[in-house]
């Protein structure tokens, strides 16, 4: 298993009112380039807070991160983060978000028409050309979140990092932003980090599944390995023996071995 | 007290972006319901035609009815007083045609004491104009600075919060004193008193902006320049709308009684000549004039913070 972003004994103590609250604990993780993996657990078993540390929204207390040999120090454009709300600025038109992006990383380096030729095959690439020109406002909530990974991907980061990115679409919507995420990993061979609470969601995209113990003081419980072939098929997975065994070690893990009281 | 603490009074129904109804989707809701409300309203009789069918009037329609109903009350009700008040208020229509007549020849100059009321308005809101303008320079700047720095904020706050409440005339004499002149000394007055909404809706927008926004500017390491250009000034500009907009009613609202006191050419100054002249029909004119006026600033403003709406 190659060593392309590590996390070495990682924790996080957060300062509250009543007194210091231990968020994650001693987390270990080695992901290789251009793996896929899942963040699964209980809400409020530190998922997010992992991937936040990663993005370098939140600063670790304990341990070191080491993302393509440098240690992450801060947030910044190497790591694309697709945010559960979209988080597309609604004064910029879809074009014009990517473009922020787009811009900031590789303004530099090339001209202009390089940089909106960059933004055309972000937005081509999730499938939105038609759509380059409209506000936020003004397109569904599954075609936000593409443009939100059309942003991610524009900036080319070493890793890409998803909050919940399909939690708040509908089970259709959720379905087919999927399947197009598995294509575009595909094409891309991004490596990615996705945080999730779908057990299906998490089985049917992941190279590896970690899941992670109740907080406080989370940390990893089991890795499960997903050995099924790619490309995944949806309908031909929905009876395959090897994903329904996957399947139910991920729910064995959530509703067995920590299960969460009165949630 | 901080400046958070003061601002949701201010904020309440004013801001932009609390109306959740923009243009387009009104709209489209009046197209999807028109014909439901329509079918409800048929009544079948016993042979299963339409017994009878209410037409409902469009909506606005409704509203104007509503409205020259309330206009109508208020002159009857002024006219019933006129006649009760043993002719001490003018009654509705001599005070119209005195109205016709002023309005007839608004630009006249007899000397600096007796000029038309369209100069009388023009120079108040020259007054205003420049008092809320220099507000605006110095007030929204500064906004944005107490807004992104928390020890600003918290170096102004008890300042703002004790000067705040201070009546704009308080300033006057002070002004009187400074700029020894009277038309300094009421923009003075003006600056002082439009400032705060500024200063305050803008720094609240600051904090407003959703903590999404600034993880965005994070993520992507911008610039402070980008950072202001593209996050900052967008998101804050429907706060700061707001407080543009009640800054000019406090200012409007200050001019008549500021000029009241320093005398010129103004609205404020005239309704106090008509007074000393004890043409009350005149005062009554001023009245309507002012509140026209000021209904005609805010109008505009709304107007204006309608196209920096996004959601």
């Amino acid at each position: 298993m190659g060593k392309y972003l590590q996390i070495e004994s990682v924790g996080m103590v957060f300062e509250t009112k009543k007194g210091p609250f231990t968020a994650l604990e001693d987390i270990n993780l080695e992901i290789a380039e251009g793996e896929f993996v899942s963040l699964i657990g209980h809400s409020g078993c530190g998922k997010s807070t992992l991937l936040n540390l990663i993005a370098g929204l939140l600063k670790t207390t304990d341990g070191t991160m080491i993302l393509a040999e440098r240690e992450i120090s801060g947030p910044g454009p190497d790591r694309g983060v697709v945010f559960q709300n979209h988080s597309l600025l609604p004064w910029l038109t879809c074009f014009d978000n990517v473009y922020l992006a787009v811009e900031r990383v590789f303004a530099g380096k090339e001209d202009k028409a390089s940089l909106k030729k960059r933004t055309h095959e972000a937005l081509a690439l999730v499938g939105l050309t038609h759509a380059e020109q409209k506000y936020p406002h003004e397109i569904s909530g599954g075609m936000k979140q593409r443009v939100g990974i059309a942003r991610a991907l524009s900036m080319q980061p070493k890793v890409l990092l998803m909050d919940e990115p399909f939690g708040a679409l509908d089970a259709l919507t959720r379905a087919h932003l999927q399947d197009e995420l598995t294509r575009i990993v595909g094409e891309t061979g991004s490596t990615v980090v996705m945080v999730t609470h779908d057990v299906d969601e998490a089985v049917l995209l992941s190279d590896r599944v970690v899941m992670m113990t109740n907080g406080p003081a989370a940390t990893i419980g089991e890795i499960l390995h997903v050995d099924l072939p790619r490309p995944r098929e949806r309908l031909a997975l929905a009876a395959h023996p090897r994903y329904m065994a996957l399947r139910s070690e991920v729910l064995k893990f959530l509703y067995q071995k920590q299960l969460k009281v009165a949630a | 007290m901080s400046v958070v603490s003061l601002a949701p009074a201010m904020l309440k129904d004013n801001s932009p972006s609390a109306s959740p109804i923009t243009p387009v989707a009104a709209n489209e809701a009046q197209t999807v319901q028109r014909p439901k409300s329509r079918s409800s309203r048929v009544t079948l009789g016993d042979d299963g035609n339409p017994l009878y069918v209410r037409a409902r009037a469009p909506e606005w329609t409704m509203r104007v009815f509503a409205m020259l109903c309330g206009i109508a009350l208020f002159i009857g009700a002024w006219e019933i007083l006129s006649k009760t008040g043993g002719g001490r208020l003018p009654d509705p229509v001599s005070t119209w045609h005195s109205a016709v007549q002023l309005f007839s020849d608004p630009f006249y100059r007899k000397g600096p004491n007796d000029q038309g009321i369209g100069w009388n308005i023009l120079n108040s809101l020259g007054r205003v104009g420049i008092g809320f303008g220099m507000a605006a320079a110095v007030g929204i700047p500064l906004g944005f600075m107490i807004g992104r720095f928390r020890f600003l904020s918290d170096m102004a706050s008890p300042i703002i919060s004790m000067l705040r409440p201070v009546s704009p005339l308080a300033w006057l004499p002070i002004g009187l004193l400074v700029f020894k002149a009277a038309n300094p000394a009421a923009i003075y007055v003006i600056f002082i008193s439009s400032i705060w909404p500024m200063i305050i809706n803008t720094a609240v927008g600051v904090r407003q902006i959703p903590e999404d926004y600034m993880n965005v500017a994070k993520v992507l390491k911008l610039s402070e320049w980008k950072v202001f250009t593209k996050i900052l000034f967008p998101a804050v500009l429907p706060y700061m709308m707001t407080g543009v907009r009640l800054a000019i009613g406090v200012a409007w609202l200050v001019i008549v009684a500021a000029e009241m006191l320093t005398g010129g050419v103004g609205i404020g100054f005239w309704v106090w000549d008509e007074w000393n002249n004890l043409n009350v029909q005149h005062i009554i004119i001023a009245i309507f004039t002012v509140g026209i006026v000021g209904l005609a600033l805010e109008q505009l403003l709304i107007f204006a913070a309608r196209r920096f709406n996004y959601e």
